[in-house]
């Protein structure tokens, strides 16, 4: 079989292809967005038909894959953890309403928040929906995970989530490729009624769904993932999920003289896990985010035999991911000391680039609560205008989730805050954003709402925006009157006219709207090369 | 046979490219490769880096334990000098000497270049200058790939053919000047373990 040196992301996107996927949706976000971008550029792909799009939001995408399981393809969405949080509704419901083809959910966890504002595990969420889901531990298996994911979707009609998380998202190794199935054709289900969730039938589907975790259980226990290694010292057993297995070979190597479960499916293979606590007497984890298994076998109140020691107990940190080294210290294996590090090195933070728009809008703003006293507040959002929180600009007060900028400022305002003022992307505005104005709008909220238009999903790279340039239509069409919706150009020379603007706009006693409109600076260099590119080949 | 490297640079010097080369390398002589990247947040004229480890036996983790690399391989002094923590005993430096100043508090340069040349076995590359020489400014990060070379216990060829793969799609006169650049590096670090 050919082999090739594949991202984890890469490997799972090629493992779908290879396993009949016919669409695939996404919204952008760290660690998860190699995955649909791969398949954007694949020919493969294209030459197939493959449906495939950048959408509004992670539940747009989610709800767009469950409708095209509903025609019988296989579909998959893909987002990053908090991504899951958007499209929970759409999770937890899919799992009631059952699939037609295959339907997967691949979810990326960052654990040590490298690009993220929390390390939720997304395991959690399988509690919610009792749905199954496999963990891969290496890039081989991403690449295994969608064929297995599809037809065990497939067999029991459910959907089926595949937990990743950053360094198995962002690490290359060398992957052994197969060859590509048929893709479903269309087929509608046979049930008609089986998508509808009125309490009736909604409680039949519960019933359904309550019925099959039997068999889903069954499944993890004999899942390809979950292996099960004996040892002859009982003293303690060992137990790694994902690519944590990974750090616990690098560290006790390929014979190790203790037990060791690996998992990579769930449920959790209960009588693996049965066999290991009644021969062993004490049990240790290593999973990535949560102590999400260590706290099932801890039970309540935790059980004395066997000792089960984790996260929760010390024995790993209780945050952040997992490395060979907090393996080999949980263990108490000896490895090469720390070398001293050098005190030369100064930090480097992430910032906007030389000639980002978004700084000159940052500076604009500045100017405008400085002049109201220092008393204005600035509630920002999720995208590159946040690294604005940092020196030198420290323009903003606040970064919470994607669209909360506008609906804080709205509550602040109530709350007696003025200029408050929220801060957005175009990608980010059309993701969660419009909404929020709506409120605004039909609460005559004094809020000045500065979207900043750079007309590309920056932060991750440059993906499309929803947006795609409409956003004084967008704003119109939400009942903004047209007199309070300015559009300015955030130049270095324009500033004090931007600023005179976001003046009269932060004076004004209702909601308004301003977009700084110019292009993202990395966009526009790769645009303007792709275009010498191109008249170069003409 | 095992091999632990830190590249380490700044976000846009083409750090991944030059990963690209070492993992395409070593696999196409039947090594077991794994790599990993940092993305998202800290590009943005951040500090990037990679772990990159090779072996003909199997590994498991992508990330290379602190104390244990054979090499620090940097796009960028004062960067070579965050990753020393990772060093075996043993282990190279080898680092471009043109800083990338996008901060207002950067170290004097001199005093990390003596730090640099303190370690046993360090290797400081004008990267710019032989890369102009080789034909295009943005060629630095293969420079540096020769130069590291005689630590990365491969030979030439597969290297070579790393080269090739990576910028496979790329015109004949890019390929050309990646591989002189290529050159250029591994002549300047031979010369610099005959006379340090």
């Amino acid at each position: 079989m050919p082999t090739r040196l594949l991202l984890g992301n890469e490997a799972l996107a090629q493992g779908a292809l290879d396993a009949g996927l016919s669409g695939a949706y996404a919204y952008p976000g760290t660690p998860s967005t190699e995955i649909t971008a791969y398949l954007l550029r694949s020919s493969e792909a294209a030459a197939q038909e493959i449906a495939c799009a950048w959408t509004a939001n992670e539940k747009t995408a989610l709800e767009a894959a469950l409708g095209l399981s509903y025609t019988g393809k296989r579909a998959m969405a893909t987002m990053k953890h908090v991504g899951l949080n958007v499209a929970a509704d759409a999770f937890v419901n899919s799992a009631l309403t059952g699939v037609q083809g295959g339907l997967i959910i691949n979810v990326a966890d960052d654990p040590s928040m490298h690009s993220s504002q929390n390390e939720q595990d997304s395991r959690v969420y399988l509690e919610l929906a009792m749905m199954p889901c496999l963990e891969p531990a290496d890039q081989q298996e991403a690449y295994q995970a969608p064929a297995i994911a599809f037809a065990l979707s497939e067999k029991f009609k459910i959907p089926v989530m595949i937990r990743s998380t950053t360094r198995l998202s962002h690490s290359r190794a060398t992957v052994e490729v197969g060859k590509a199935i048929e893709r479903n054709t269309f087929s509608l289900p046979e049930d008609s009624k089986r998508f509808i969730l009125l309490p009736a039938l909604a409680r039949k589907a519960y019933q359904k769904l309550l019925d099959l975790q039997p068999a889903l259980l069954r499944e993890a226990e004999a899942s390809p993932f979950t292996q099960y290694f004996e040892g002859s010292d009982h003293s303690l057993g060992l137990i790694a999920c994902g690519v944590a297995y990974h750090y616990l070979r690098e560290i006790v190597g390929e014979n190790c003289e203790h037990p060791v479960l690996k998992i990579g499916q769930y449920p959790m293979p209960e009588a693996l896990i049965e066999q290991m606590m009644s021969s062993c007497t004490q049990i240790m984890l290593f999973e990535e985010g949560f102590p999400y298994v260590e706290s099932k076998l801890r039970g309540f109140p935790a059980r004395t035999s066997p000792s089960i020691l984790g996260r929760r107990t010390g024995h790993l940190p209780r945050t952040g991911e997992l490395s060979p080294r907090i393996v080999a210290n949980a263990l108490g294996t000896e490895i090469p000391e720390i070398p001293k590090a050098s005190t030369t090195p100064a930090p480097r933070p992430p910032a906007l680039c030389p000639g980002c728009p978004h700084a000159d809008t940052c500076k604009a703003l500045n100017a405008v609560i400085k002049a109201s006293g220092g008393d204005g507040r600035v509630f920002s959002d999720i995208g590159c205008y946040t690294l604005a929180a940092l020196p030198p600009y420290n323009t903003v007060d606040t970064c919470v989730e994607m669209g909360a900028s506008i609906t804080m400022a709205k509550g602040a305002s109530a709350g007696g805050l003025h200029p408050a003022i929220a801060l957005i992307g175009d990608s980010t505005f059309t993701h969660s954003g419009m909404t929020g104005l709506l409120d605004c709008i039909n609460e005559n909220a004094n809020v000045t709402l500065v979207i900043v238009d750079n007309l590309t999903v920056a932060m991750t790279g440059g993906q499309d925006s929803s947006a795609r340039n409409r956003l004084g239509e967008i704003c119109k069409g939400l009942g903004m009157d047209p007199a309070h919706i300015r559009v300015i150009e955030p130049l270095p020379n324009k500033h004090e006219e931007n600023v005179a603007v976001m003046q009269e706009e932060v004076a004004f006693p209702g909601p308004s709207v301003i977009i700084a409109e110019r292009e993202c600076i990395q966009t526009a260099r790769r645009n303007a090369r792709a275009r010498t590119q191109a008249g170069g080949a003409s | 046979m095992i091999r632990n490297i830190i590249l380490a640079g700044v976000g846009g010097q083409g750090l991944l490219a030059l990963a690209a080369v070492i993992g395409e390398a070593a696999m196409s002589v039947g090594m077991n490769v794994l790599q990993a990247e940092v993305h998202g947040m800290a590009q943005r004229g951040g500090v990037v880096q990679s772990h990159l480890r090779y072996a003909t036996e199997p590994i498991h983790s992508a990330l290379v334990n602190e104390g244990t690399a054979h090499l620090v391989l940097s796009l960028e002094p004062m960067e070579a000098l965050r990753y020393v923590p990772f060093l075996a005993p043993e282990g190279a430096i080898v680092t471009n000497t043109a800083a990338f100043k996008n901060i207002p508090d950067y170290p004097d340069e001199e005093a990390i270049a003596r730090e640099v040349k303190a370690h046993t076995q360090a290797r400081l590359i004008d990267a710019p200058t032989l890369a102009k020489q080789a034909g295009a400014i943005q060629a630095a990060n293969m420079v540096m790939l020769g130069a590291g070379s005689p630590f990365l216990g491969m030979d030439q060829e597969a290297l070579i053919h790393g080269i090739r793969a990576a910028f496979a799609g790329k015109s004949e006169a890019v390929i050309e000047t990646n591989l002189r650049a290529f050159q250029l590096g591994l002549a300047a670090s031979e010369r610099l373990a005959m006379h340090p």
